[in-house]
């Protein structure tokens, strides 16, 4: 989306892909905003019946103040103008932040999200609605509104409504809703200390923990009900130095499925001397000779290459509407025979995985590059039938605000043959990029982006001097041919990632092995 | 119009937080609705509707502070949510410069016509509204066979927001947005540019689809055969659709947060020359129709005119309540309304002609800017331009720099300020710039 900008966001890494005009964003420009998400308690909670990771869909069901009978009324009402599918989306999602800055945890705040989305397609075509009041009256309203995206009358049989359960991909012990304030404040509080103590130089914190518990009951009109808790946790830490007149910041983040037992000891260690080690590094990063040039990712989160190269293009609404570069390249070899990529909701406690998608298709290890050949796109349900395949259960939204599209969860690439020395050490001049920000995307075009905050030069096959804030540029089927290398030490990163698209956000991971794009162009200077 | 039960809602709010335990209390409450529907061949391809509502609430108790949010009105929920929320607070490090603004710096309440809603937005007949998205569509239908596929949207919005404050301070305001839009993907060979155009007003009667659909074909095809060219210093010409992409890294550094932080490059810069001369952006909240006017922002800081920069010359920053406390300035608001810049004298080809040799970027990929540093990486798109003549589009290219910098580089603004934005940015030429490329 051209409007749909990049934002500097102190908790969030952004990525987007970049295709059409902003609606969504545009219209709120215009109304007032909300103070941002927030952070409470924690036994914040509603009704009597408190819903637990353990509940059951009849929990679920009791929860919504919903039964089988009513979802039946209502999807009767949804098809009652000739759609061919309808799927309702309840959602109550309980959001917590709190924050340290000027050494002190002193701001916190709350967020409570409730309500359901009704769709329905007929064929390719879509017609959505939600409503924020869950109640028999309210439904049929938005379900009639969902449904004019049809225009005949028709009786549909009634639908026989029965319970599909989820695998469990976010195993965790203490649920965030379990946890107050009280006992999250101290980890925040060491953590600024630990940061203190690494440098110096350290002048300025702060440091949030989000937590987000998200609850969700999912029926269709092919008679899957299912439900589904999310967890969600973010910590994130920014730190800025000061060296004489000099200046420099850095940022670490940790975001996963998991509860509170992950928040360690160790956990803030890692977090504070990542953010340490990379502000004192910018110190005395320079900027590369701008051009086209070799191009070594290191481990981790470089899998952001994969997110903008390949994942939006392979998302298959573009591929449909062939809008994407890769619309026409399906079974076509487009890689070396070492890389094969992947877009994987199963990881345990990944942040982009799922147990089911958001639109009732179990969620998938799908194969998008095999041994170098375009294996499958990123489908919802809509492209899945476009295309005569099976759903690979990539149809995610941000909320019950909005209607499904093919999205990516975890994106990355399995191990190659090469290691990471004999990569670097392949490299005559290049650069060599381990810490990114953000990322973008023209699916049409190709071109896709990614800001590198941290790297360092690599003169005869050794790193060198360390660089800071450049932008890198590609073009995907162009650089996916270019991956000359693949080392075999895999890593999957687990910061904040957020992927933008149509004005939606939703979780995602990424990883990669070190590998070796043999160009790019780097942003740089002139001589 | 406002609805006197959210009103009564948001004094509700107020109230209860300060009978039970609250010293001050900020209650915003709001309500939208929005329509979109989006056509391809003439079909609606998807069509959403949605009516929300909520409450968000600034907690002041006994020193601390926090902020809450919830879709869930009734009042019994929403005396637990507040309670809950109060008692959170307590846990908190006590925070002095949390406070409620003092009451002169506020909105008193005075009412002005600022021309943002059509009272007309619930007669809309929805029939009108997907003949406008089809409009936008059918106009490129049989213009250019490389035409892949053109998607025709429509889309409106109305929201309303009503802010009580326990100091007294009492706001309503109501906007109405309408817009159409076009997304135009074409088959250049190798690669499938593509390009979007919309046309957005406050008012429906004001809303027309013509040649929006036309323009954003013609942006797509005239990216056909783009090329990367060698890396080099040579003049920018910024589009001024696309120049806020730019801005926005000048105006960061000016904001309250950013500076207490010690994340700003702009740092004691008041009074200085930061930009060159040709730079003069005037903050205008009363603009008429304006996307971003208002009488009062989100503090409930009481709108009002100022300079941001003259001449070049830094004249103020964002500051809004709490970081002006912190930092022991003034507030002024803490967010922008509408940027209103300098006209100069050319427009678009005007100022092509003066290029030697460049490249007029018409969009922006990806890139960042640290506003701690200055140091920014953006990728662009757009034309090589050689004497004056555009001579073929580019793609794959970056710009590189640092904003201290490239700000005293601008030689020249355009006359063609874009009045239907927030950021009424006109085009700007800029000398010397890194350009990365082959």
């Amino acid at each position: 989306m051209s409007a749909n900008k990049i934002k500097e966001n102190p908790n969030l890494k952004h990525i987007c892909m970049n295709n059409e005009v902003s609606r969504r964003e545009f219209i709120r420009t215009g109304s007032v905003s909300l103070a941002g998400m927030a952070i409470l308690p924690s036994f914040l909670s509603f009704g009597c019946n408190r819903l637990t990771e353990q509940s059951g869909l009849n929990e679920y069901l009791e929860h919504f103040g919903v039964s089988k009978e009513m979802l039946q009324k209502v999807m009767a009402e949804a098809l009652s103008r000739g759609g061919d599918y309808c799927d309702l989306y309840f959602e109550h999602t309980l959001s917590n932040n709190v924050g340290l800055m000027d050494n002190e945890v002193n701001r916190a705040g709350s967020n409570i999200a409730y309500g359901v989305g009704v769709r329905v397609l007929k064929g390719d075509q879509t017609g959505y609605a939600f409503s924020e009041e869950v109640s028999l009256e309210a439904m049929l309203k938005v379900a009639k509104t969902a449904a004019s995206i049809a225009n005949e009358s028709k009786d549909f049989p009634s639908i026989n409504l029965s319970e599909k359960v989820n695998p469990d991909y976010y195993k965790f012990k203490t649920a965030w809703e379990d946890v107050s304030i009280k006992q999250k404040i101290p980890y925040l509080q060491k953590l600024n200390d630990k940061i203190f103590a690494l440098d110096e130089k350290v002048d300025k914190v702060q440091v949030y923990l989000n937590d987000e518990s998200s609850y969700v009951l999912f029926a269709n009109s092919e008679g899957i009900m299912s439900c589904d808790y999310r967890p969600m946790f973010s910590l994130y830490a920014s730190v800025v130095m000061i060296d004489g007149d000099k200046k420099e910041d850095f940022g670490s983040s940790r975001s996963m499925r998991v509860g509170f037992e992950y928040l360690t000891e160790n956990l803030l260690d890692e977090v504070a001397k990542e953010a340490v080690d990379g502000a004192k590094r910018q110190f005395l990063a320079g900027k590369p000779k701008a051009g086209e040039m070799p191009v070594v990712l290191a481990a981790g989160s470089s899998g952001i290459l994969l997110h903008e190269a390949i994942g939006h293009a392979f998302e298959a609404d573009f591929n449909r509407k062939e809008t994407s570069i890769f619309s026409d390249k399906m079974g076509k070899k487009i890689g070396k025979d070492f890389v094969t990529i992947v877009d994987d909701g199963t990881n345990p406690n990944i942040r982009g995985s799922v147990n089911i998608d958001d639109e009732g298709i179990d969620t998938q290890k799908t194969n998008l590059v095999t041994d170098g050949v375009l294996t499958s796109y990123i489908h919802d349900r809509i492209s899945a039938k476009h295309y005569g395949v099976d759903p690979t259960g990539n149809g995610r939204r941000e909320s019950f605000r909005y209607a499904p599209l093919p999205r990516m969860r975890n994106t990355y690439m399995e191990n190659g043959p090469h290691t990471q020395e004999e990569i670097i050490a392949s490299v005559k001049e290049g650069v060599f990029v381990d810490s990114f920000t953000n990322g973008e995307v023209k699916i049409g075009a190709g071109d896709f982006t990614f800001y590198v905050k941290s790297g360092y030069l690599i003169e005869n096959g050794k790193l060198t001097q360390p660089i800071k804030d450049i932008n890198l540029i590609g073009n995907g089927p162009e650089s996916l041919a270019e991956i000359e290398m693949v080392a075999n030490d895999f890593k999957m990163d687990c910061s904040t990632w957020t992927c933008g698209k149509s004005g939606q956000g939703v979780p995602v991971s990424l990883g990669l092995p070190t590998i070796k794009v043999s160009k790019l162009t780097v942003g740089g200077v002139n001589a | 119009m406002k609805d006197n039960k959210k009103m009564e809602l948001a004094h509700w709010a107020s109230k209860y937080a300060k009978e039970n335990g609250a010293n001050e209390v900020s209650v915003s409450v709001y309500d939208s609705k929005q329509s979109d529907v989006e056509i391809r061949e003439q079909k609606i391809d998807k069509i959403q509707e949605s009516i929300e509502s909520g409450l968000s609430i600034k907690l002041y108790v006994n020193g601390r502070y926090s902020t809450h949010s919830t879709n869930r009105l009734n009042k019994p929920e929403l005396e637990r949510f507040i309670k809950e929320a109060i008692l959170a607070t307590n846990y908190l490090a006590e925070d002095k410069y949390r406070s409620l603004p003092d009451r002169d710096l506020c909105y008193n309440g005075e009412e002005r016509d600022l021309k943002l809603s059509d009272s007309t937005y619930d007669a809309v007949d929805p029939r009108e509204k997907i003949e406008a998205a089809m409009k936008v569509e059918a106009e490129t239908i049989g213009m250019d066979d490389r035409i892949i596929t053109v998607s025709g949207s429509y889309g409106d919005g109305s929201s309303r927001g009503y802010m009580v404050m326990s100091n007294g301070v009492e706001g309503f305001n109501e906007s109405t947005s309408f817009y159409v839009s076009a997304s135009a993907s074409i088959n250049g060979g190798d690669s499938r540019p593509s390009a979007g155009h919309y046309m957005a007003t406050r008012f429906w009667d004001k809303l027309n689809p013509e040649g929006v659909g036309k323009y954003a074909v013609e942006r797509a095809l005239q990216k056909i055969g783009a090329k990367k060219i060698k890396s080099g210093k040579m003049d920018m010409l910024i589009e001024n659709r696309s120049v806020g992409r730019v801005f926005s890294s000048l105006l960061q550094p000016l904001y309250g947060y950013n500076l207490q932080q010690k994340r700003s490059f702009m740092e004691g810069k008041i009074g200085q020359k930061v930009a060159s001369d040709a730079l003069t952006i005037i903050d205008n909240p009363f603009v008429e129709s304006g996307r971003n006017s208002r009488l009062f922002d989100r503090d409930g800081l009481a709108a009002k005119e100022m300079t941001v920069i003259e001449n070049g010359i830094l004249k103020t920053y964002y500051i809004g309540n709490y970081y002006g406390k912190k930092l022991e300035m003034q507030p002024t608001s803490g967010s922008p309304s509408n940027l209103i810049f300098e006209k100069g004298s050319k427009d678009l080809n005007g100022l092509t002609r003066e290029m030697k040799e460049g490249i007029l970027v018409t969009g922006f990929n990806g890139g960042n800017s640290n506003p701690a540093t200055g140091d920014f990486s953006v990728g662009v798109e757009g034309f090589y331009v050689k004497n004056g003549e555009v001579i073929h589009p580019i793609a794959g290219m970056n710009i590189t720099g640092n904003h201290k910098e490239i700000w005293n580089q601008l030689a020249a603004v355009g006359n063609d300020p874009l009045t239907d934005r927030s950021w009424q940015t006109p085009s700007m030429l800029f000398e010397g710039i890194d350009f990365s490329g082959l």
